[in-house]
């Protein structure tokens, strides 16, 4: 059970909850490689990659095996070395149990790598070859957003301030804690190959107060650079982008604003690592730290796991499942999504597998205590928002800025009477998507259909005009006939 | 293996609508103690005679409106109500004045309008101002402080309607003082009656204080917002020391306010129910004030000597519009 105590004591941003923390920061174990990889040629919402290799072929660990089918996908890797025995639909970890054409890679155990390209002066390159190298290492932002991070580093407008997300503000999760624990040297390397691509004055790790020993480690790590190291308070959501930077430097970015439009870009720290292995070590990213966690697993850890491994096998690598797994979540308790079958394998983004006995909730009706919108970090009234979401006033959602709405679960957690909120909020969104997309489309048609009348139109004139032209000429040549024969 | 899936969060609340409401009642436990120390067995059966009625009444609705009834019995609201129905008459009035109260506020008050969450108005107080206007007699004769009443005759006066023992009933100081300032007495006198304590009632005081301690158990839990009880209190001192400071021959001191009459129960207990107030943070000050000047007003210039419940019921009336108002934040 969870005991929170949800109003904070320090103002550093608005809204939030305290949560338990629950993080059990283990040192990073590698499991054995798994017999099967699988590896989804859906990237995120509408982005795909396309295979690039065919049943049968042998693949060495590092090799690419599908490449970006649109400028927003990002190349995918074997982690292992191994055979493709199948391109075919799979369960894949999507909230909506979606099921996606997957490579299968039947690995032989061997760990065959592909040579590898490292660049140790990255400080002589320019910035376009180094984001390119990290766009074919496959980089994504393993914070959970899935964006390709060679884009996000592309910034068009001068960014000021870079700030290293080590917050890890949900529950449960502890891999970035311990990779930070493990590898702090190579985070600060890699976070200095951001810099300098991005040319930012200041840089700001931000990690949480409840983490020392990952804090001293990251300080000792900076100190022979420029970069600075700041305590943000365990509230969560404190690694929410714009919560992390009110939090550390009291500026509050407005609800329709994105944050580079600010000057700031923030960057998780796994990413900070990828990129260093990226571009001094020449490795793309074929794996990653998850911890594995919940009262529903023997052996809670974190795992230094090879991305496209089914679940199953992490759970076996932590000694399988108690008698309290029920639920499997991927992400944590706050944002993550449950899972339909441990054969679902993990991707680039997972950072949590969380295994919990099953959560009753009687819902009841809403009291207004206002607890809802007291916690919420983006300052929107959830109760009225859960009001007109359910009665479907989509236009009232909008007038109450559904679309700030962060889904981080705050409300829902502290609602006495225990209404789904989020889920309301994500329906609401989702249709309100869907109804943009209709009226768009329902314009278009009109468009399309107005075009079309008027070109009928306009032919039907032309042709009249020209009957009518012709016609005048008969009568002329009739009247001229008529003068003829008069004549 | 397979799981079932939903939606995240996953975090299980441990806040519930149960739990707010055992703390209110558990923070009401001072002032009911003090009650007891005063008045004898006769605020026990009241509280008993309310809390039965309640939970039936409650039950019988539930069934009526096909719901489900451990869950929501279990939620506590109803035995709050009953328990604040129970403190807010004389502990001396009959047994049918409290079973009535008790039948309206479940019935009336709460479920007619659809349930807990869905009622306008605070049910407790809607049954107070029924009952005082339908059983005047009864709703003002009250048990004099120190008439400490055993089982018997605590059980006598309620159930068989004796004619009260001598010495058991008087009047309130707010009732007292505006008849006497009625008849053209001077305040100072006034407060001379064995009636006063230190600053108001001798019982009243105490148990006023019992709320405050309650109040701030509740605030300390974060179980209340402080605005509701803060702006209620402001919004009584401030008009009564203005009064005050121009004549205190004929206005009551402020801290007379403070202790007399129900003020505190009803900063803490009753303005504080958050289906009945106002949601937003400025609504709540709002509220709060508009409910502590009309105690004010009413107390003073109105027909009625204590006037917290009025002053509730009105001003749950306007809490929509005035959340209504300040939507724009
Ligand atoms: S889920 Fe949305 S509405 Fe709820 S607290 Fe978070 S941002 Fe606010
Ligand atoms: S927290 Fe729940 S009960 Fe309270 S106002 Fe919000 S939705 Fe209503």
């Amino acid at each position: 059970m969870f005991d929170f105590l949800w109003r904070k004591k320090t103002a550093s941003f608005t809204g939030g909850i305290i949560l338990d923390g629950h993080k059990h920061v283990s040192k990073i174990i590698t499991p054995p490689i798994a017999k099967e990889l699988v590896y989804p040629l859906f990237l995120a919402s509408n982005r795909y990659a396309k295979s690039c290799v065919k049943i049968g072929d042998y693949v060495k660990k590092g090799q690419v095996i599908a490449t970006p089918d649109s400028p927003l996908s990002t190349p995918i890797h074997a982690a292992s070395s191994g055979t493709i025995t199948a391109i075919e639909k799979r369960l894949i970890a999507h909230p909506s149990g979606l099921a996606e054409n997957c490579i299968i890679l039947q690995t032989d155990g061997l760990e065959t790598v592909l040579e590898a390209e490292p660049c140790l002066d990255y400080q002589q390159q320019n910035r376009e070859f180094l984001r390119e190298k990290i766009h074919l290492a496959g980089i994504v932002g393993l914070g959970g957003a899935a964006f390709p991070t060679a884009k996000k580093l592309n910034n068009s407008q001068p960014i000021h301030t870079l700030i290293i997300n080590a917050a890890e503000c949900e529950p449960y999760i502890s891999c970035d804690e311990s990779l930070a624990i493990r590898s702090a040297k190579n985070i600060i390397q890699g976070t200095l190959i951001i810099q300098h691509i991005l040319q930012t004055a200041r840089c700001i790790i931000a990690i949480e107060d409840s983490k020392p020993e990952a804090y001293a480690a990251l300080l000792s790590a900076i100190k022979t650079t420029d970069i600075q190291i700041q305590k943000v308070p365990s509230i969560y959501p404190a690694g929410g982008e714009k919560q992390l930077i009110q939090a550390i430097t009291g500026q509050k970015i407005p609800a329709q604003k994105l944050i580079f439009e600010s000057g700031f870009i923030c960057q998780n720290i796994a990413t900070s690592f990828a990129i260093y292995q990226a571009i001094i070590l020449g490795m793309p990213l074929t794996e990653r730290v998850i911890t594995v966690t919940g009262a529903g697993i023997k052996q809670a850890q974190n795992l230094q796991a090879k991305i496209g491994t089914p679940i199953k096998d992490l759970v076996q690598a932590c000694q399988g499942y108690t008698n309290h797994a029920e639920q499997l979540i991927m992400g944590g308790p706050m944002m993550g999504i449950a899972l339909a079958s441990d054969d679902i394998a993990i991707i680039k983004t997972s950072n949590c597998l969380l295994i919990e006995p099953l959560k009753q909730a009687d819902t009841q009706p809403c009291i207004r205590c206002g607890d809802c919108a007291e916690v919420c970090p983006s300052e929107l009234l959830p109760q009225q928002l859960y009001w007109y979401s359910r009665s479907q006033e989509w236009d009232n959602c909008t007038d109450y800025q559904l679309a700030d709405c962060i889904e981080c679960g705050c409300c829902d957690v502290v609602c006495p009477s225990k209404i789904p909120l989020v889920q309301a909020f994500r329906i609401a969104k989702a249709e309100i998507t869907q109804k943009h997309r209709q009226t768009e489309q329902a314009a278009l048609a009109k468009e399309r259909f107005e075009n079309q009348q008027h070109r009928k139109l306009r032919i039907a004139q032309e042709k009249a005009q020209q009957l009518a032209k012709r016609k005048a000429a008969i009568e002329k040549m009739k009247a001229a006939a008529a003068q003829r024969k008069l004549n | 293996m397979q799981f079932p899936t939903s939606c995240s969060p996953f975090t299980p609340s441990n806040n519930s609508v149960q739990r707010i409401m055992f703390h209110v009642i558990a923070a009401l436990l001072p002032a009911i103690a003090v009650q007891f120390w005063f008045f004898g067995f006769s605020i026990l059966m009241q509280i008993c005679l309310a809390i039965g009625t309640a939970l039936l009444t409650e039950a019988l609705c539930l069934t009526a409106r096909k719901r489900d009834i451990v869950s929501a019995l279990s939620d506590g609201s109803a035995l709050l109500t009953a328990l604040l129905i129970a403190i807010a008459i004389p502990s001396i009035a009959p047994w049918w004045v409290v079973i009535t109260g008790t039948l309206f506020a479940i019935l009336i008050a709460k479920h007619i309008y659809g349930g807990l969450g869905y009622n306008p108005f605070n049910p407790a107080m809607a049954a107070y101002v029924f009952l005082l206007i339908s059983f005047p007699l009864q709703m003002t004769q009250w048990q004099s402080p120190f008439a400490f009443l055993d089982f018997s005759n605590a059980f006598q006066l309620i159930f068989s309607e004796q004619i009260a023992f001598d010495g058991t009933t008087s009047a309130t100081v707010l009732d007292l003082t505006k008849t006497q300032l009625h008849l053209g007495q001077n305040l100072a006198n006034i407060q001379q009656q064995a009636l006063f304590g230190f600053i108001a009632d001798k019982n009243r005081e105490l148990i006023n204080l019992a709320y405050l301690l309650g109040g701030l158990f509740l605030l300390h839990k974060k179980i209340i917002h402080w605005a509701i009880p803060t702006a209620v209190i402001l919004g009584l001192l401030i008009p009564a020391s203005i009064a005050y400071s121009i004549d205190n021959s004929l206005y009551s001191s402020p801290t007379f306010h403070l202790m007399a009459g129900a003020t505190l129960c009803c900063a803490f207990f009753i303005a504080t129910d958050p289906v009945t107030a106002s949601s937003s943070k400025k609504g709540r000050l709002i509220y709060g004030l508009l409910i502590g000047s009309l105690i004010y007003c009413i107390r003073t210039w109105g027909g009625y000597p204590d006037a917290a419940a009025f002053a509730v019921l009105l001003a749950n009336l306007s809490a929509p519009s005035i959340d209504y108002y300040l939507k724009g934040k």
